[in-house]
């Protein structure tokens, strides 16, 4: 496998997502709070190395997709007070990504 | 995953419970009291010692924070923001086998010495 090899982008900014509800033991790269929870891609950043397996002093390889995920605050927190347009922007992997 | 290991385990972790000791977005917390500080002399070394190690491709900035997050969550609280740096420093180092246990304790033993006569 080469250093420039990437996984296929399977979202587009304005697709709407779910984050996979998964708790695994390990480095993880997803905030808890968010998981589960369902968001609009804000923009593609790029392909990187799977920080995940990066901090086994792995090659993570294939590179995955990070995208800006932007989640309203009131879809994250059950007892949010603030105003309805509120949002949270997050950078997340494509692997723990869902249509 | 093999199947084998998910059944087997199937029950021993509560699925919904394991939150690393750093992953406290949303919990409650004290409040913040902001303030500015200079760095001590050992902190900025520590900082260049990342610097160096990363170009020498000898530890990734995940590493770091994979071996911070397996601090128990007393001492994640207890220490600085640069002894967490310096021990997941330490910790990668040895589990990349740039440096053994051995050679680390000696050396503490060295330090520790020079200490104690200048004392």
């Amino acid at each position: 496998m080469t250093q420039t090899e990437s996984v296929a982008p399977l979202f587009r900014a304005g697709d709407r997502v779910r984050v996979r509800e998964a708790y695994p033991i390990g480095h993880v790269r997803t905030p808890y709070y968010i998981r589960g929870k369902s968001g609009v891609i804000e923009r593609f950043c790029g392909a990187y190395p799977n920080p995940e397996e990066l901090a086994y002093a792995r090659p993570g390889l294939p590179k995955q997709p990070l995208y800006r995920v932007r989640f309203r605050q009131a879809d994250v927190w059950e007892d949010y007070r603030g105003k309805d347009e509120d949002t949270v922007d997050i950078e997340i992997y494509q692997h723990w990504l869902q249509p | 995953m093999p199947a084998l290991f998910s059944s087997f385990f199937a029950g021993a972790l509560p699925m919904k419970t394991f939150r690393g000791v750093h992953d406290i977005g949303g919990l409650p917390a004290d409040e913040l009291v902001p303030s500015e500080h200079d760095y001590a002399l050992w902190e900025k070394r520590v900082d260049a010692l990342m610097v160096l190690l990363s170009r020498k491709n000898l530890m990734t900035v995940d590493e770091l924070r994979r071996n911070i997050e397996s601090l128990g969550a007393d001492a994640y609280d207890k220490m600085g923001y640069y002894e967490r740096w310096i021990y997941a420093i330490t910790q990668t180092l040895i589990q990349r086998g740039v440096i053994t246990i051995d050679e680390l304790g000696s050396r503490i033993a060295d330090v520790q010495a020079r200490v104690d006569d200048a004392n």
